[in-house]
Parts: C-alpha cells; structure tokens; sequence
C-alpha cells in the first residue's frame, strides 16, 4: 500500500526529503527518498570510494544534469571528476570506454539513451565484446546510464526502449530498477562491476518517492545484478516487469485484488543476466504468466521470457498459454490520447489477467 | 587496476644483438644521417633535420623490421595453405612506422591501433609465436585464439580493432586515464588514410584539444583506404592538418629516423602539457588491403614494384649503415638467417598447437566473476563460463 501512495502522489514530498536529507547526518529508520536522488546517492557514495570513479556526460557538471541527476556533484568534486562533454556521443563514448580499459572506471550518462544508438559501436564492440577476444586480457569496467524508454510528450525520437537491444548481447549487463532502492543498490553495484553495465533509468521514475530502509541507506548498501524482487506476493497469476511499469502492474494487481484476484508481481531488475529462475518458481506457483513492458512487442523483452519459459520446467506448469502486454508497435505518437494508448495502461493489465484466468 | 596483472611482461623486439667475426672496434659506432624534413602545420619549426644512429640501435631496428617483414610474408603463405582465415591485413612495406613510433616512446607510453596490427603486436612487446599462433587460432594465440588477426593486446597495446576508426576515441580515453592518473605517459593512436575521413576522429580532436590530452594522433597514409585512393576518398588529402586546430607534421614513413625523430618531437610536446599533437606518416603497403585482395586492381605492379627499388625501410636502413660502416653484410645476413629461423619455428608451432578446447568455448565472457550457465545452441546443452 505505502507503494501504491507514493506511486500515486506528484512527488511534491520528494523536496522536502531532499532537504532533509542534506542537513541531517544520521538518518531516522526509513525515509522517503526519490529515484532520483537514490541515483545521486549512489554516485556520489562510489565518487567517494574510489578514486578512479568519473562521470561524463551533456551537461552534468556545472548545469547538474539534464534531469538534474548528478545535482552537487561538480561543486564536490571538481572538472576532473565530473566532465562536461560536447554533444558529440560516439566521441565521448570512445574516450569512455579507452579510459576504462586503461584503468578507470567511468559512469557515461546518455542524457536519454535514444542517443545512445550513436554510441552503440562502442558499447558493443568496444566494450561488450572485449574481454572475450582478448582471451581474458583486457576488462573493461564501465557504466552506460540514463533515461531510457518512455517519457511523456517527448514523441517518437526520444521514447523508445533500448532494453531488449542491449539484453540481445553477450558481454553486457543491462539493468533496470524501479524504485529508489533498486536504483540506489543497482548503480553501485554496477559501478563496482568490473564490466560493461548497461543502467537502464527512466524519467517518468525520477521523481517519484520510495520509502528507503535503514539497510539501504549504508554507503555499502548493493543489490546483485541478475535478481529479480517480488514486489508483491500473489497466487494466482505472475505479471513479470521492469522498470516504470512496475508501478501499473503494482496498481493492475490493487484493482485486481477487490475482484479476489491475486497477482505476483516480479520486478525483474536485471534483464540480463536474467532472473529465469524467479519467473519459474512463480509460474509453478501460479501456473499462469503474463509478461508486461514498455518497449515494443517484436523481439522483446517478454518474448525472450515467454521463449525461455516454453523451454524450461515452468512449460508444464502453465494453465493458460503465456502472453506479452507490450508497448504498440508503432513509433511513439505525440498526442497524449494516443501516447495513452501506446503504453500498457493499468486497464490493459486488468483485461489481460482477466482473460488469461478466463474469468 | 583491473587488467595490468593480466599482460604478460613484454620483450624487447629486436634485443638480441649478434657477435660477429669482426670486433666491434671495426664499425663505426654511432653515425648522423641527414632526414628528410618534415612539412608543419601550426608550429614554429619540425623535428631536427639530423638523426644519430648507434651501431646498438640500427642493429635492432633492422632485426625487428626484418622480423615484422618475415612474419607477414609467412602470413602470407599460410593464408594461401588456408592454415590463416577470415581477416588478414598485412603490414610489409610499413615497418618503419611501426619500428619508428616505438623508438621515439617509452615502453610505459601507450598505443592503439587498427587492424593492420600484427607488426605493433611484436613491437609493444608480443612473441612471433604467439602472434602467429592467434592467426592460426591455436590455444598458445596471444589473445587464446579467440581473437585472431585483428584483435591482439598487450600490456598498453590495445590492438587491434576491426572497426575503422574506433580506435582513436578509444586511443583519446587511454591518454585521458594517462593524464587523470598522472602518471606522464601518453597514448599513440593510430589509423589509416581510410579512416581519417571518420567523423568520431574529429569529435576526437575536440575533445583532445580541449581537455589537452596527451594523445599523439598519426595517420599512417598508405595511399589507399582498401582500394580508394586518398584523392578519390578525401577533399583534403592533408591529413597532417586536418586536426585543424591540432599542430600537425607530415612525415616520411619510409625512414626509420625520421619516423622516429618525428615521434620523439610530438611526445615532448604532448608531454609538456600542450595537448595532442598529429603525425602524417607517409606510407606503402606492399600487399593488398587484405589477403582477399590482390591489389592491383585500383593501383599498378609498376607502383608497388618502384616504391619496393625506391623506398623500401629495410633496404635505407640496410644502405645506410653499410655505407657508414656501421655493420657487415655477413652480419646482416646473420640476422636474416635468424629472423628465418625464428619465423620458421614460430610458424611450426603456429600450425601444431592444438586449437582451444571447446570446454572454454563460453570463457571470459566477464571479469571476476564466478562462474555461470551460457545458453548453448539447443535448449538441452549447457554451457558454463568461467572468468
């Protein structure tokens, strides 16, 4: 339920839990804290941790982020530390990616990762594929990070998500958290890597609230990349997730509930290496499956579980043929009804689960 | 740092000097050799217009030439006995910028380069053997086989990369960590006349410039990107300026001092905190783009064959050291007999060595990582990974 609030209110508490976050140094047991500053946070702890930690990036220094993530940042640590880089996206990211395998460890934000695709060279083959022809020589311990998938009005150029692009390759891990623990616990793990991480955020989550446990809020405080979280505990039908349509499923699986139908709702975290492990123990819980995203339906991310799940032991399990609830598969439109109606909305995850318990 | 306990220790290229009949009283120990001077751009004045040359040094440059030439002709041999697949770009012809760049930097200095890699492979410090054995795809490769031609490394060499042009950003990223680190090293990075038209090389020479990296760009100018002339590819074929706001020098690649006087120039610069610097070395590849190409469709025999009587690099260096008797042709010879013997072996063991086991098909997929399941080719086989 405290989700389901936070999910529901504007953000307008995200201020003053920032405000009180930078005055107080010991912190009361949990506290509500926006994804958007549990990404600061795991920055600016990794920033202080290690020395060869560095962000770059459009606008990150002195304009504090696009989406004003890496705010305090440059003022802490300095033009060293926290590069401002020109728009220029393959170039930096080249730069990026030869300072990692020379020994650094950078965190490369995208300021959407729409403009990533410039840059997809260099994320896979100079950086995912590397370690492997090199025969074990040469690691390269580098972040991607930044906006992905849909953000609203942005149109077809700047909402389109990229996780089933770089879950397609070996060598990357692609993450992808939800809530402000996730972000948090993700992106320092993935800082401490020693590989090519993929950080898959989303802008529509930046401002919302999550309440912060005691444990995450420990400077060491990670979560492993490739587990998934059950968010919510269900036995009759698993909605697998990840990233901002956690939160329709979370309130899909609330409107189902008054109906006596209770959903497992699996925040997958990491597409990959993937949680098949999770979904499967679901399934055989639940014996029904409807995988729900954002991105498009055509060689996407539910069609790599759905595929997984026909060739493992969760097939036997399953009542019902497994289903996807996607994104349409159309360019993203401008007009808000129509850009409503292109992403699943809670309504779609309602029917869908209806019709698979065929009720 | 993650990596730098991976890399073998590298060895010297060429080290070994060879005890002739003759005492050394005989030959001239050091000798001055007039260079060609180099045309500039953005700079007050070029390298010197003069190169020492000990008995020591041109020994070893004409033994790793002669070693980098004897390996890519033998190259050349087992890609037409099918021993060598897939991609093999050949560096004959280019050994003096290759031999050149390492005599003017440090061991510790850094380089990165593109495909036509195997004579930067020897010289940052990689073994005939295990060079050739990674062309034949075998487990004593340098990179295990798993890489083959174009992807070879070694401690500050980092290949080898297939994709035209990538390599300079990556090459820019090195300097970067060189100068965050502070550790007064540099990065050559290279790529060819081909590539120069790329246009992340010039957010690359932004970027150096800007934050005043310490990167040498060279372009080494062999005249032909794959089979498009530098005229039929570039609206300036100047390359030495194109960093336009990069001073730039342009360069005879076909002398060992020179190349080397030049790249001694442009570390000091870049050194001494100026920024990046650009060299033009002025080229020939004997063979084609690569072995799938005969090269002669877009560029004539008689070409290849005057750039071969004119400027061959081992031939100047051979000529001068004789005339100033520096050296002996029974000496020469001497070395040639081992740089022979040396390839011969290397190519033996290059097509005996078995070729990786499949047990380590899914290895060094990531770095410290314990081990994990990789999905095989059907749902029923089950392949692990280990770092």
């Amino acid at each position: 339920m405290a989700y389901l609030r936070s999910i529901l209110r504007s953000g307008k508490n995200a201020v003053p839990a920032v405000l009180r976050r930078e005055f107080h140094r010991t912190l009361p047991a949990a506290v509500q804290v926006t994804v958007r500053d549990a990404i600061k946070e795991a920055l600016d702890e990794e920033l202080e941790r290690d020395e060869r930690v560095f962000l770059l990036g459009e606008e990150v220094a002195l304009f504090e982020g696009a989406y004003k993530v890496t705010r305090g940042l440059w003022k802490k640590y300095g033009d060293k530390r926290i590069i401002d880089t020109p728009i220029t996206e393959i170039g930096f990211t080249g730069i990026a990616v030869g300072a990692a395998m020379a020994g650094l460890r950078p965190v490369v934000e995208y300021m959407s990762f729409n403009f990533s695709m410039q840059s997809v060279d260099h994320i896979i083959n100079s950086a995912a594929k590397t370690y492997y022809m090199s025969g074990g020589l040469q690691p390269v311990s580098i972040v991607f990070r930044g906006p992905n998938g849909a953000a609203p009005g942005v149109a077809a150029q700047h909402a389109q998500c990229f996780a089933a692009w770089y879950g397609h390759v070996p060598g990357l891990k692609v993450v992808s958290p939800w809530s402000a623990e996730d972000a948090k616990g993700l992106l320092k793990s993935a800082i401490r890597d020693d590989n090519p991480v993929v950080f898959l955020e989303n802008e529509i989550m930046y401002s919302v609230p999550f309440e912060m446990s005691e444990e995450s809020q420990s400077k060491d405080f990670l979560i492993p990349i490739g587990k998934a979280k059950i968010e919510r505990k269900g036995n009759h039908v698993t909605l697998v997730s990840h990233s901002h349509v956690v939160s329709r499923c979370m309130d899909a699986a609330a409107v189902l509930a008054k109906d006596g139908i209770e959903c497992e709702v699996i925040n997958l975290r990491t597409i990959r290496p993937m949680d098949m492990e999770a979904i499967e123990t679901s399934v055989m819980k639940t014996k029904h499956l409807i995988t729900v995203e954002g991105g498009w339906p055509q060689f996407g991310v539910g069609g790599e579980i759905l595929a997984r799940i026909m060739e493992g032991p969760g097939f036997s399990y399953l009542n019902a043929p497994a289903v996807r609830v996607t994104g349409v598969d159309i360019p993203m439109p401008y007009a808000k009804h129509l850009e409503e109606n292109t992403l699943p909305q809670i309504k779609d995850i309602v029917f869908s689960v209806k019709k698979t318990l065929n009720v | 740092m993650a990596g730098e306990t991976s890399f073998p220790e590298p060895q010297l290229a060429g080290a070994r000097l060879v005890v002739s009949a003759r005492t050394y009283a005989d030959f001239t120990p050091q000798a001055s050799f007039d260079i060609k001077n180099c045309d500039v751009h953005k700079l007050e004045e070029g390298p010197p217009l003069q190169a020492v040359l000990t008995r020591e040094e041109g020994l070893q440059y004409y033994r790793t030439m002669q070693t980098i030439r004897r390996m890519e002709l033998k190259a050349d041999q087992l890609y037409k006995q099918k021993i060598i697949r897939g991609f093999c770009h050949l560096y004959d012809g280019q050994e003096a910028c290759a031999v050149g760049i390492e005599a003017g930097i440090k061991r510790s200095d850094h380089l990165i380069t593109a495909y036509r890699a195997h004579g930067y492979t020897y010289t940052r410090g990689g073994t005939v053997r295990e060079i050739m054995a990674e062309l034949t795809g075998r487990r004593g490769g340098i990179a295990k086989g798993k890489g083959g031609s174009m992807h070879m490394y070694t401690k500050h060499f980092y290949g080898g990369n297939g994709i035209v042009g990538a390599q300079v950003p990556l090459g820019a990223g090195v300097a970067l960590a060189c100068k965050y680190l502070g550790k007064n090293e540099l990065c050559v990075c290279l790529y060819g006349d081909g590539a120069a038209n790329q246009g992340q090389i010039f957010e690359t020479y932004n970027m150096a410039s800007l934050w005043k990296l310490p990167c040498i760009f060279i372009c080494e100018n062999n005249q032909y990107g794959m089979g498009t002339s530098v005229e039929r590819a570039a609206a300036s074929t100047d390359y030495y300026k194109r960093g336009d706001f990069i001073p730039g020098l342009r360069v005879d690649g076909m002398d060992v001092l020179c190349v080397r006087e030049a790249t001694k120039f442009a570390a000091e610069h870049c050194k001494s905190g100026k920024g990046p610097i650009l060299m033009e070395l002025l080229t020939y590849r004997y063979h084609g783009h690569s072995m799938s190409d005969p090269g002669v469709s877009y560029r004539t025999r008689e070409e290849i064959q005057e750039v071969r009587s004119k400027s061959d690099p081992i031939t100047l260096l051979k000529d001068r050291m004789l005339s100033n008797n520096m050296v002996s042709v029974e000496e020469l010879k001497e070395i040639d007999v081992e740089v022979r013997k040396e390839i011969e072996d290397a190519a033996q063991f290059a097509t005996t060595d078995p070729e990786p086991p499949l047990e380590e098909l899914c290895n060094h997929i990531f770095y410290n990582e314990p081990p994990m399941k990789v999905r095989g080719i059907s749902p029923w086989i089950k392949l692990k990974s280990v770092s």
